[in-house]
């Protein structure tokens, strides 16, 4: 039994015997903390030891059919091991801080999301992967709808966008998953195995325009389960009305899964699609639609949770960026953006959910000169929101920096391309993070103190996972190659299938001026 | 021992138990209710050694008209097992269901499902349309009494009138398909059927004409749009247990004899083949939608149930009409018989679940469904699974029984169905998540926490483990259904 399958399976069981009576904090903050440790063992391990030939570490598969091929196929590469620590790390601080009188089902909730993100993080089998983020997706909408924050009627009509929005998304991406499994799949048999997948698209890569065709289906699908612009409009109101375990569960998780099946399934069974003109210039101009109409959004915001929801949005933005470049610098840095933006806005949640229950407003105009109240809160907060804002020596710094250069290093006759641009208006959007979240940060914490309005630091033991939070954003943001170099190879090979594409599409361009 | 004399022990044991109700009144309940339940648990067991140690064994005065292929076997277990939940249902269900029928008697509900089963089992390996005409009847007949048979309900009465009208409708209506069927082809056996479809000085329109009447008379049977109408009337009125005979027996049987039909009619040159493969997909995308889309404004989860029974039949008459399609590694006949396979756990769950509320006293609204997680967490968990999987869900047994069926779709570039399939899928998404989120919810006032019996939560915990192995590993049922039924007709000669 490969260890990945352990990791996978022990949130399942968490969730089965909390739901069936078992102690809730044993089971299930026990089995967070052991898969914080058993992740963080192999994480260790892999970078001691790096993947064998097959790309991945940890590899086993059990065959589910024959045909269609589906097997519950795992493995692990550098990518994914970084997503499925910064699952265990934000589901340890999301289970750690559930409070003893809220109903069992938060901490269900929270393992069967947990189990979802990280069996698609970890499955190397297309049905699989598509298999467990509806898992982890189910338990998302439902605590939405049952203990979302708001009144009753509220939060159903936000449940219902939400579920309108991503169960739409997921069957688009299901059809542009059945096409593109369709189209590779030689002869009878239909195979879903991504490494059969990955060695047909080599050996026989499709069309450049029907490439281009199920790359923008795909990433339709996928965008709309990240919120790419103009199929946002679902997230922030449903992070602002989530509990808050399942906010932070899945804006710092879950949300990273349409990135990974963009970066893991799209862009190397497709790699000239991305390339084609029509789908590139689309693209850019949806991700500067997130960070830039976003942004603007953002920093009119009134309330915290509402800041920090469209700040999600926003900031998915640079990862699709690097989606656009397609440089191995910009990937690698977007893969550790990912990381950062996940740990950076599980923290911000988590904290305003903490003011959210201990002042019962997160009113911007109502709050004020907290600092002096809650030092230690402060400082938590001030590294979450300096962290998104991009401050150096903190995690998403490398990951932006990354993703600016690479996208841009990529220009070539001199001249700037329409990529060169996007990056050029892109850089706004940093200004715009630190207009919204250093005025959020002085409404909060600077300032006099409202009249009545007290709060106080969180208990030692409450604050711990936080402190892990912002630690990992300091470490990562000092020593980003401890996170960079588990990535050494498998981008390399996206890159250069990539980079190739582009060669070609590059010397048929003047050609077909001519 | 053949199959047949099992078939032939059920249907005596049916009659036995009969006559019994009828000249020793004072035998209790119970006896009666552990004999059937018994009886049908042995030919059970009987038939599982029979299948897998002599398949093929017919007396000789049945092979001019049955035949044992892979698939009639699978189909002969397949209502065995129904057959077997379904007394145990309605013995879970006689404390209240007493209270509806005429001094409290319940013993044709014991006695009758056992001689439908029978006959289920017969049309399962039925080779020519009047033994399916035959065993067909025996089935309608015997729910005819079945749905009515909480005579003291106003409800029961009007879905046992209607259940009976349309009924015997629909019978014309088939009789008269087979009578031209007959008159084209000169033949009422499948094979033959098969044969005279290929010839090309057949005349065409009245084998068209004959087609389609079949068609409409077996779409009765398994409530195939447009003459689905009688299903949510017939499914709230009638006991719980019936329903879901109704639901999952009844439904197969029509799907077994529209395999043998779809499968004589559409044989390769087959002058109708075109045409009736193009008449199921547009029934079948109708079917998803007109159960699919009322669906979403049901109030009651029996009603509901109903609906969605329609729209799995569409699904099922998608599965069919891409007959020639192998790339799944079964064929349409296997597609169907994994789908009702998957389709059994979860239908069942969802009935029990019901019923044992309905035991409690409460009604059978999506409202009253409200706080069941904190009645009892184990009735709600496996609720929520059956209606996940039912609706569809990666993991679970409905996904894959749908994945086949898509896939099929996909293969054949059936676009217009594909969508419909799409869009009917989606529906099920909302409506049956509305019964999820109503169980989780807190309920309005305060009541009593469910108790369950031991065996109940044994085998409530057997169907809620089938729902999850069958959507985890499905491959040894796929491997089951895979043989084309022409290699297990062969072997037997």
């Amino acid at each position: 039994m490969s260890p990945l399958e352990i990791v996978i399976l022990l949130p399942l069981l968490a969730a089965l015997a909390v739901g069936f009576g078992a102690p809730v904090r044993v089971f299930s903050v026990g089995s967070a903390l052991i898969n914080l440790g058993l992740v963080v063992g192999l994480v260790l391990n892999f970078s001691a030891t790096g993947a064998d030939k097959s790309g991945y570490a940890y590899a086993s598969a059990r065959t589910v059919l024959e045909n269609p091929a589906i097997s519950f196929a795992v493995g692990a590469d550098g990518v994914s091991l970084i997503l499925t620590l910064l699952t265990v790390l934000v589901a340890f601080a999301a289970v750690w801080q559930i409070s003893a009188e809220k109903p069992v089902i938060y901490h269900i909730a929270a393992q069967l999301i947990t189990a979802g993100a990280m069996g698609a993080f970890l499955c190397t089998d297309v049905f699989f992967l598509y298999a467990f983020h509806e898992l982890a997706l189910i338990p998302t909408l439902l605590m939405i709808a049952l203990h979302g924050h708001g009144d009753e009627e509220h939060r159903r009509a936000v449940a219902w966008k939400t579920t309108v929005y991503l169960g739409a998304g997921s069957l688009v991406l299901l059809a542009g998953l059945a096409w593109m499994v369709l189209e590779y799949s030689g002869g009878q048999k239909l195979t879903f195995d991504l490494t059969a997948l990955k060695a047909q698209a080599a050996a026989s890569p499709l069309p450049v325009e029907k490439q281009a065709s199920i790359a923008f289906v795909l990433l339709l699908g996928f965008g709309t389960l990240v919120s790419l612009f103009p199929l946002h409009s679902w997230a922030a109101p449903a992070y602002a009305s989530a509990p808050t375990p399942i906010a932070m569960l899945h804006s710092g998780v879950l949300k990273k899964f349409g990135l990974y099946g963009l970066f893991r399934v799209a862009l190397p069974l497709l790699p000239q699609g991305f390339q084609q003109p029509w789908v590139h210039q689309a693209l850019l101009f949806m991700l500067l639609g997130n960070i830039l109409i976003m942004g603007l959004v953002t920093i009119h915001q009134k309330r915290l949770d509402d800041v920090l929801a469209n700040s999600s949005v926003m900031h998915m933005g640079y990862i699709f960026l690097a989606l656009a470049a397609g440089t191995e610098v910009a990937l690698r840095g977007a893969v550790l953006l990912m990381f950062a933006h996940g740990v950076c806005i599980a923290l911000l949640f988590s904290l305003a959910g903490r003011l959210r229950s201990q002042l019962g407003t997160l009113e911007l105009a109502k709050l004020g000169g907290l600092g002096s109240h809650a030092p230690a809160f402060t400082v938590l907060f001030a590294f979450g929101a300096f962290a998104s804002i991009g401050l150096p020596g903190l995690a998403n710094f490398a990951g932006e920096v990354m993703v600016f250069i690479g996208s841009f290093q990529s220009f070539g006759a001199g001249s700037f391309g329409p990529l060169q641009w996007a990056v050029v208006l892109a850089l706004w959007g940093v200004v715009m993070s630190a207009v919204y979240m250093l005025r959020a940060y002085r409404a909060i914490f600077q300032g006099s103190a409202q009249a009545g309005l007290f709060m106080t630091d969180p208990a030692i033991s409450q604050r711990l996972p936080l402190i892990v939070l912002a630690a990992v954003l300091l470490v990562a943001g000092c020593c980003p190659w401890l996170l960079l170099g588990l990535m050494k190879t498998d981008l390399a090979t996206v890159v250069e299938t990539a980079s190739s594409a582009v060669q070609e599409a590059a010397k048929a361009a003047p050609a077909a001026s001519h | 021992m053949s199959v047949f004399t099992l078939e032939a022990f059920l249907a005596i044991l049916g009659l036995l138990l009969l006559i019994v109700e009828a000249f020793a009144p004072q035998i209790s309940r119970r006896t009666i209710a552990a004999v059937s339940l018994g009886g049908t648990a042995l030919a059970l067991v009987l038939f599982l050694t029979v299948a897998s140690h002599a398949p093929d064994s017919l007396p000789s005065f049945c092979t001019p008209w049955m035949r044992l292929d892979s698939l009639a076997l699978f189909y002969k277990g397949f209502f065995l097992v129904t057959t077997l939940v379904v007394l145990w249902l309605t013995s879970e269900c006689a404390s209240y269901l007493g209270k509806y029928t005429l001094e409290g008697r319940l013993n044709e509900l014991y006695s009758l499902p056992l001689i439908v089963c029978a006959a289920m089992m017969w049309m399962a390996a039925a080779q020519d349309l009047v033994t399916v005409f035959v065993a067909l009847e025996l089935v309608t007949v015997s729910f005819y009494v079945l749905v009515a048979f909480a005579r003291k309900s106003n409800l029961a009465l009007e879905a046992g009138v209607k259940y009976l009208i349309l009924g015997a409708l629909s019978t014309g209506v088939l009789v008269f398909g087979i009578a031209w069927i007959y008159g084209a082809t000169g033949t009422l056996s499948f094979d033959g059927i098969a044969k005279a479809l290929t010839a090309a000085d057949l005349n065409k329109s009245p084998v068209l004409l004959g087609a389609a009447f079949l068609l409409a008379g077996l779409g009765f049977k398994v409530a195939a749009a447009p003459f689905q109408s009688w299903v949510p009337d017939v499914y709230q009125g009638a006991p719980i247990p019936v329903t879901t005979f109704l639901s999952v027996g009844s439904k197969a049987a029509g799907f077994v004899v529209l395999t043998r039909t779809v499968d004589a009619l559409t044989v390769e040159h087959s002058v109708v083949g075109p045409e009736v493969k193009g008449l199921l997909l547009i029934l079948g995308a109708l079917t998803v939608l007109l159960g699919s889309l009322p669906a979403m404004f049901q109030q009651s989860v029996k009603r509901l149930l109903g609906y969605s029974s329609i729209s799995h039949a569409g699904y099922l008459l998608l599965a069919l009409a891409c007959v020639g399609s192998t790339r799944s590694g079964m064929n349409a006949s296997g597609i169907v018989a994994f789908y009702l396979a998957t389709y059994l756990p979860m239908t069942v769950l969802s009935f029990l679940v019901l019923a044992l509320l309905r035991v409690q006293g409460s009604g059978e609204d999506i409202r009253d469904f409200r706080g069941l997680a904190k009645r009892n967490p184990f009735l709600a968990f496996i609720m929520t699974l059956s209606l996940a999987s039912l609706a569809g869900l990666p993991l679970t047994a409905g996904f894959m029984g749908k994945l086949f069926v898509f896939v099929g779709l996909v293969d054949q570039a059936y676009w217009g169905a594909l969508v419909c399939a799409a869009i009917g899928a989606a529906a099920g998404f909302y409506y049956y998540f509305r019964a999820i989120v109503s169980m989780y919810s807190p309920e309005a006032s305060a009541q009593e926490p469910i108790k369950l019996a031991m065996p109940t939560r044994v085998i409530a915990s057997a169907l809620a483990a089938a729902i999850i192995i069958l959507g985890l590993y499905p491959k040894p049922l796929q491997q089951i259904l895979s043989q084309p039924p022409e290699v297990a007709a062969k072997a037997a000669h």
